[in-house]
């Protein structure tokens, strides 16, 4: 029995440390490789730097309507994000006229912020550099059939883009060069199109024909009004934070987190020596266990995240700390360590789910009526006090049983009485 | 422990605190977040320390009433919070202004709030909503566990807990933002954890005694329950100091409140929450008594 007991104490121990390595230096056996949880877990706005921004659209619209033009501008706001090569940007619809759009490490966020935000970035250039109208001006932009049935893309001006586009389609028309008759339609950086004036447009309804299939005509119409906004839109709430900002953020909280930590493993194992050691290696198993949750579910740290993570894990050794002074009060009673650790277990139950399903209530009402960072906050509390009810019922329990087999001491000295 | 029976110095000792917190907020007013009311916090870095003064010589031209803070060890970032919601070309030319002058980069702005005011209306109605849903919550859940003079014993401890903070940022002038109703929230779930445990061991002594005596079995309960409270409490409270300490500012904003909180907790579930709950029971067994 004591050698069993010894054993398997042991082996736990080996698998921690190297979870615990494995956490902080990642392990490859082979192929097979796990990354350290540094490089694994999703890093929110603040720890990476980065920038987000809260548009609302200026408009009456409702219902599918309202639907329709968001989708329209989550669209144009996917290509140019898309344009800017990030690795997870994000696009959300908030409540009704609101997006939120989220571009981690960008370095110039307000050249981010101008560039998603700007009403056009299509323009219409002649050869010679002058830009004649804007996406802006763009209006409607649609594949259709033209004469013989030929796949087209007709276009529809504003007023002042009407005119504009007039007066520079009568100018070309009658360049000797067909080069310079040329109207180049320029999305970002990229020439999408270039027709040649046939004819003076008068009237704002121009149509660009040739070698089209529908589909590309239909790809060409898209990428025209992509180029345009069809909304004005607020900014209504921004912020922007530099990498340097985030990583030191980072830095600072994680080397609180270690202090705070250390400084509970003492005050565990001074006030309550064998079950602090227990609470300990609890603490320690709820930290991964947080982690890999928190990994699982693909959640992302933030900074308040990791407040929520610190301030869990002194809650997490609360119910150690109920179900060992529990216990001290069993032992004071006359009953054995072991008949004190059941009945110690038993008495504190109720205590810890009722304290902790209190808890747990605010926690979901945080998430489910907080946006952003309030919310990283929340999943994190959340996911703290379920894993910490775990560690505390399950784990202690387990490895406390397994100590007292171990026949360490005969005496109650070392169970903190 | 005569907890019970002494609720008459509890008692006062936070309604002190309140008072104080109260008289201060009417005279200097409170400072709330922009989040909250609308408007623009930009923190950039001058590596120097500069004097407000000069700062102003910027600042004034877009918001007279901006104001400014210099953070780090050496000073040498500063904090502007204007009331107005600056939108990207503006903040763009408030931060060229600081660039030209002090000859900075591009990644000296080091960060850049904008709220707009419907959207701190917004925050803080929800968060309101929250309060008072979780409030709800608990409420509920407690008297189907427990019975309801805990649960509105354990309510009122809460609110004294709310108010106690509101006071402490009143007397620190502290702004009041989003971090600090998460903070509130945080305290809510803690307080009445710690509340419960001693409501638990209550509700267990009741159990074994023939003789009801109120205040023997709350003064019996928390006494027993007095290490777990306070140590809990400290492991608590160490990490929150640390945190503090070490962290950064916006560390700090969600810190403080759950530092104040940890401490408002702990105090009114041991003083404040027991005999609260002892006067409601006396209470209802002299209408009891009345009635027949």
């Amino acid at each position: 029995m004591r050698a069993r007991n010894i054993v398997i104490f042991l082996v736990i121990i080996v698998i921690l440390g190297l979870s615990i390595f494995t956490a902080f230096n990642g392990l490859k056996i082979g192929s097979y490789k796990i990354k350290p949880i540094k490089e694994s877990v999703r890093q929110g706005l603040d720890l990476k730097g980065g920038v987000y921004v809260v548009y609302e659209a200026q408009t009456d619209k409702t219902g599918g309507e309202l639907d329709q033009l968001m989708e329209q501008v989550i669209g144009v706001f996917s290509k140019r994000v898309d344009s800017m090569g990030l690795t997870e940007p994000s696009i959300t619809r908030e409540g009704g006229k609101r997006i939120r759009v989220e571009l981690p490490g960008v370095k110039n966020a307000q050249e981010a912020i101008n560039m998603i935000g700007k009403t056009a970035q299509l323009q219409f250039v002649t050869a010679d550099g002058e830009v004649v109208i804007t996406g802006a001006n763009v209006l409607k932009a649609q594949a259709g059939f033209g004469q013989g049935n030929a796949p087209q893309v007709s276009l529809q001006f504003d007023k002042e883009g009407a005119q504009k586009f007039a007066e520079a389609t009568g100018r070309l028309v009658n360049m000797p060069n067909r080069e310079d008759r040329i109207i180049y339609i320029i999305l970002d950086e990229d020439v999408i199109s270039y027709p040649e004036v046939s004819t003076k447009i008068p009237d704002g309804q121009a149509s660009i024909t040739g070698n089209f299939t529908i589909e590309t005509a239909s790809n060409l119409a898209a990428l025209i009004r992509a180029g345009a906004l069809p909304v004005e839109l607020e900014e209504i709430q921004t912020s922007t934070i530099t990498a340097t900002l985030g990583e030191n953020a980072l830095h600072r909280s994680l080397q609180a987190a270690k202090i705070g930590i250390v400084f509970i493993f003492l005050f565990m194992i001074i006030f309550y020596r064998i079950p602090g050691v227990v609470a300990s290696i609890a603490l320690t198993i709820y930290i991964l266990i947080v982690m890999g949750i928190m990994m699982a579910l693909k959640a992302t740290f933030t900074l308040p995240g990791i407040a929520a993570l610190i301030l869990s894990a002194g809650m997490a050794v609360d119910a150690n700390v109920i179900i060992f002074e529990r216990m001290k009060e069993e032992i004071q009673l006359g009953k054995t360590v072991r008949a004190s650790i059941d009945s110690g277990f038993k008495r504190a139950f109720t205590s810890i789910i009722d304290s902790n399903i209190t808890t747990l209530i605010s926690g979901i009402i945080l998430y489910q009526l907080g946006t952003g960072p309030i919310r990283g906050f929340a999943v994190m509390l959340i996911v703290g006090i379920v894993a910490s009810m775990f560690t505390a019922i399950i784990v202690t329990k387990f490895l406390l049983k397994l100590l007292v087999g171990m026949n360490l001491t005969k005496g109650t000295k070392l169970y903190g009485v | 422990m005569n907890i019970v029976q002494k609720r008459k110095i509890w008692f006062s000792i936070s309604g002190m605190i309140l008072i104080i917190g109260l008289v201060l907020g009417l005279i200097r007013g409170v400072n709330v977040g922009i989040d909250f009311t609308g408007g623009t916090l930009m923190e950039i870095e001058l590596h120097k320390y500069i004097p407000a003064k000069e700062i102003r010589e910027i600042t004034d031209k877009y918001d007279k009433s901006a104001n400014i803070s210099m953070l780090g060890t050496d000073k040498a970032t500063v904090q502007i919070r204007m009331n107005e919601d600056f939108n990207n070309e503006e903040r763009k030319e408030i931060f060229g202004e600081f660039q030209t002058k002090y000859d900075l980069d591009e990644e000296d702005l080091l960060r850049a709030d904008q709220f707009g005011p419907s959207v701190g209306k917004e925050i803080k109605s929800r968060a309101l909503l929250a309060i008072v849903l979780s409030v709800i919550g608990m409420l509920a859940y407690i008297t189907f566990r427990f019975e309801f003079s805990f649960a509105i014993s354990a309510i009122m401890a809460l609110s004294h807990d709310i108010l106690i903070v509101l006071a402490m940022y009143s007397i620190l002038q502290v702004p009041i933002n989003s971090p600090f109703v998460a903070a509130v929230l945080t305290i809510l779930g803690y307080s009445i954890n710690d509340t419960i445990v001693i409501f638990d061991r209550i509700r267990e002594n009741f159990k074994f005694t023939k003789k009801i005596d109120y205040e023997k079995i709350a003064n019996e309960s928390i006494a027993q329950s007095f290490t777990r409270s306070i140590n809990t409490s400290l492991t608590t409270l160490v990490t929150l100091i640390a945190l503090y300490i070490l962290g950064v500012e916006q560390i700090r904003e969600f810190a403080l409140p759950l530092i104040v909180g940890v401490l408002a907790g702990t105090y009114s579930s041991i003083f404040i929450a027991s005999p609260l709950w002892v006067m409601v029971k006396q209470r209802q067994k002299g209408k009891k008594a009345r009635v027949k």
